[in-house]
């Protein structure tokens, strides 16, 4: 039954995967090449490349890709609403008790936030790469969208559309 | 109600918007949210938690939010709001594109949006800042959160057992002055 195979395979992957979407991109291929086979790794490397070119969360993008490769419609629906579900029901179920330590931790949650802003910095290092910085352009256009949030306030979606637009004409 | 639909749109436009993993969604869900919804300072903690929970953190990051603004039937519309723009749109690719990532078009387009989305996670650095405590005496502990998980790449979900951990002793040794 592929349908319940995708289910408890994507749940399995929302369920131990942490670290966010790049880090679910090898627990993918371990589950859905090589034991599954369900993709062969030119198809994998594909997805790969599309759900990082499209919108939206890595991990939805992979999820619904190959729960529709494999099992139609159905199987994307599976597929993403299993990877979704365990999550879910944790935060549910535990999520009222974890923010009402906020009154009595307080010192654990200034820590905590002084870190959220360090991991924040490091999700934009990382990035900081050869693949997103091709060129002289590429600083450019990152110094620009930085200015245009920051001193000019504009939006993060109108800084997006025009970063495309110019992407598209300078290259 | 219309609450509830509101709070679809505003994560199926976060949704739509996210390119690049789940830190990319945070200086949309910023400029959406904190006001009107949440505090800094709640923005910061629902970041944390999603991020140490498991599963995909954009995901996490609506179902908190949702939940917190209307509870359980919030947390649903949240995460569908977030997770539906990728779905129908891979689901296009999946369709009718096979090459699309090789596409030309979408390859200039995309040498564009990088660059930009770096600079988009780089401004809640700054703009959290204040709301996060950061002074010149507590600011190594984000250079030494980002240094330990930029270059050393060690797993954010240690950083922050390690943050809970500290901050527990640190908040008993409060209570016993």
């Amino acid at each position: 039954m592929i349908y319940w195979q995708l289910f408890l395979t994507f749940f399995k992957i929302g369920l131990f995967n942490f670290g966010g979407g790049y880090a679910m991109i090898s627990f993918l291929q371990n589950e859905v090449v090589y034991k599954q086979a369900w993709l062969s790794t030119a198809q994998f490397t594909d997805m790969v490349a599309i759900s990082q070119v499209t919108p939206g969360p890595v991990g939805i993008n992979l999820a619904t890709y190959t729960g529709y490769r494999t099992g139609g419609l159905w199987g994307a629906l599976i597929a993403t609403a299993a990877v979704c579900l365990p999550s879910f029901l944790l935060l549910i179920l535990a999520g009222k008790y974890v923010f009402a330590t906020r009154s009595t931790y307080p010192a654990a949650w200034r820590t905590l936030r002084l870190v959220v802003v360090g991991l924040i910095a490091s999700a934009a290092l990382t990035l900081c790469n050869a693949q997103n910085f091709v060129d002289c352009k590429s600083v450019l256009l990152c110094a620009g969208a930085f200015l245009a949030v920051c001193k000019l306030k504009r939006g993060p979606v109108t800084v997006l559309l025009v970063s495309a637009v110019l992407g598209f004409l300078l290259y | 109600m219309s609450n509830l639909i509101k709070l679809f749109f505003i994560f199926s436009k976060i949704g739509l918007f996210t390119l690049g993993g789940g830190y990319a969604m945070l200086p949309l869900m910023q400029k959406e949210l904190v006001g009107p919804y949440l505090t800094q300072q709640d923005f910061l903690d629902i970041t944390a938690v999603a991020q140490s929970a498991p599963g995909i953190m954009a995901v996490n990051v609506a179902i908190l939010t949702g939940q917190r603004l209307h509870g359980v039937p919030g947390a649903v519309i949240a995460a569908c709001g977030a997770a539906l723009p990728s779905l129908v749109i891979i689901l296009l690719i999946a369709l009718f594109f096979q090459k699309f990532a090789e596409n030309a078009i979408v390859r200039r387009i995309f040498l564009g949006v990088r660059p930009a989305v770096v600079a988009l996670i780089m401004v809640p650095v700054f703009t959290l800042a204040k709301s996060a405590g950061v002074t010149l005496k507590t600011v190594w502990v984000c250079i030494a959160a980002a240094l330990a998980v930029w270059l050393l790449h060690i797993s954010p979900v240690y950083v922050v057992l390690l943050a809970v951990l500290c901050g527990v002793l640190l908040s008993k040794k409060e209570r016993a002055k």
